[in-house]
Order: C-alpha cells, then structure tokens, then sequence
C-alpha cells in the first residue's frame, strides 16, 4: 500500500490513539501526548516508504510518548481514569497484570488481546515479525496463567 | 467516550505548521463564487481549486511536493485574507509568492504573461500566445489556462475568445463571468 498523504492517516487514527493515551495517562497529560506523539510521526512520516501497518506504528509512538511521560514526575498530573469506563473491561485487567511482563511479552500481549492487531502488525510494532510477534504474545499469556495459578 | 476536542486538533495542526513540518498546508476559503480549496508550501501559494474534492486533491499534492499534507488555517491566512479583499473589490493585485511545482518551459513563459493581465482587463488567447512569441498557439494558450494551478490569482478569467466570448473556464463560465464583472471589465 503506498503511502497516503499525513492528513488521511490523522484522521484515521487520531480518535483511537487519544483514547489509548487517556487510558494510559488520564485526561490532562494526554493532551500533550497527543500532540507530541502526531508531532514525532509527522516528522517521521515520510521515511516510511509504503502504507503498511500504519496503525501499529502510531500505537508504537503513542506508547513511548506515554512511557517518557510516565517517567516525568508532575505534581499536577490528575488520576488515569479507571480503565473500565471506556468499554473494555476486559483490557483493563489485562493491562494491570501484563505490566509485570518483559517488555516484549507485555507489548505482544497488549497490542493483540487489548488492541486486536494482528501478530503481522504487531511483528511491525516490535520491529521484528509475525511469528516473534506470536512467540511473544504465548509466551507472555503463559507467564500470566503460572502467576495466576500461584 | 474521550474524543478529540476542537481544540486539540487545531493546536496540532498550529504546531505542525508552526514547525514547518509540512510538505503542504490547505484550507478552504469561503468566497461568492463557492468555497476554495486553497493550499500552499512553506515557500508559497501551490493551488486554489473550486469544487475540489479534498482526498483526490491531497493525492495530487502528494505526487508533486510529498506526503506531510495536513490542512491547518494559519499558512492559509495570507491567501484567504488577500482573497477577501480581492471579493470585496478592495485589492486589485495579488502579493502573494507563488510555489505551483514544476512546469514545462511553455508553461511557465505563458504564466508568467498572464500574471501582467492588469485587473479589469481582457486579453485574447491568440494576444496572450503572441506575447510569448508563439502567434499561432492560442489553442495551446488555452490548454495552459485551463490547468492553470492557482486560479484568481493568476487571472486566467481575464482570457477571452477573440470574437469576445468567454469561451472557457476551468470553474465553469458563471464564474468567469462573475470575476470579470467584479473586475468591471463586463458591463
């Protein structure tokens, strides 16, 4: 798929990748995310060379804007909403119990079973491929289901 | 359900210009004869389009200047400003610099000859070709007035048949014919 101009993958993306900044952040910090992150991607854009995966890749920006903004203490900074307000219960115990994976599990868990991307897009996301992607996602489930079970 | 505010959306597409992160910026500009698509590089104006149709525009942006098209009302400002003016008849020439891509040689020569067409004024096709040293190529004259890429601002209205028919317009004859008479050059 070739490229299409920036404005079209704005607004195909923008709603989706606000909400997942608010869940991650709360109300007030996302908004500057939110900018930073279509900020990195703008100037990232045009070395992408094709269309694929361009959702995957605004997740993968999105999260590292959320994770440096975690990281940055502010005495203002208001609660994260309680996740469980925007629809997808499900996620919201997910993301608390993968928050004690590797990072790689934790993201191939995440992005499949909290985002519904494929492991082809997630493979993208991680910068490696679908079958790592698969790898990832089964092995961070079954370090999930061995601490449940303690 | 948090959606995107009004007001985050524009700050983004602020910053975005404000950076100059943009290949292209486009808004649209209200005017009597219908909105206009209007966008321009950091360099300059690159097109005013009536009835356009945004997606395929940006398409065609995409091709010529790159992908980082974004529509943001602040690069636009200066054009739509100077359009106002000009609807309201208070501005007679355009100041704005110009950035329409690359162009063949006959092209550019011919737009640069319509750009001296004084407001108020007609001129004819074949008129127009001979002032480009190429008497016999008022057909030609009027394929590039038909692709001209910034309409209004280079006055392709201001060229007329030489039997003194409008003949043809790019945005159709009304509006030909409303430019000319704002421009009282039709009674």
């Amino acid at each position: 798929m070739n490229l299409p101009p920036f404005e079209h993958f704005y607004e195909e993306h923008r709603e989706e990748i606000y909400a997942f900044l608010v869940r991650r952040l709360g109300l007030q910090r996302a908004e500057d995310a939110f900018q930073e992150t279509f900020l990195k991607a703008l100037r990232a854009y045009p070395n992408l060379g094709h269309g694929d995966h361009l959702r995957a890749w605004a997740y993968t920006i999105a999260g590292r804007v959320a994770i440096d903004e975690h990281r940055r203490p502010r005495a203002d900074a208001d609660l994260p909403e309680l996740a469980s307000l925007d629809g997808r219960p499900a996620f919201a115990q997910l993301e608390h119990l993968a928050d004690e994976l590797p990072p790689t599990e934790r993201a191939a868990v995440v992005l499949r079973y909290g985002y519904d991307l494929d492991y082809a897009e997630i493979g993208v996301a991680l910068g490696s491929n679908a079958t790592a992607a698969r790898q990832a996602a089964s092995a961070g489930i079954r370090r999930l289901r061995r601490k449940e079970s303690r | 359900m948090n959606a995107v505010s009004q007001e985050l959306d524009r700050r983004f597409r602020d910053a975005a210009a404000s950076a100059h992160l943009l290949d292209v910026a486009y808004d649209f500009v209200d005017s009597p004869i219908g909105s206009l698509f209007v966008a321009a590089t950091d360099r300059g104006l690159c097109r005013v389009v009536y009835d356009a149709e945004p997606e395929q525009e940006r398409e065609r942006l995409a091709r010529v200047f790159g992908v980082r098209i974004l529509r943001s009302a602040k690069p636009i400002d200066p054009a739509r400003r100077e359009l106002d003016e000009y609807f309201d008849g208070k501005r007679h020439e355009f100041d704005l610099p110009l950035d329409v891509g690359p162009l063949a040689d006959f092209y550019r020569r011919v737009l640069g000859e319509l750009a001296r067409v004084p407001y108020g004024e007609v001129v004819t096709y074949g008129q127009l070709a001979a002032r480009v040293s190429r008497p016999r190529a008022a057909r030609a004259v009027g394929t590039v007035m038909n692709r001209n890429p910034v309409p209004i601002v280079l006055p392709c209205h201001r060229v007329i048949g030489a039997s003194g028919k409008l003949v043809g317009y790019g945005g159709g004859l009304e509006r030909k014919e409303a430019l000319l008479r704002l421009e009282g050059a039709l009674l």
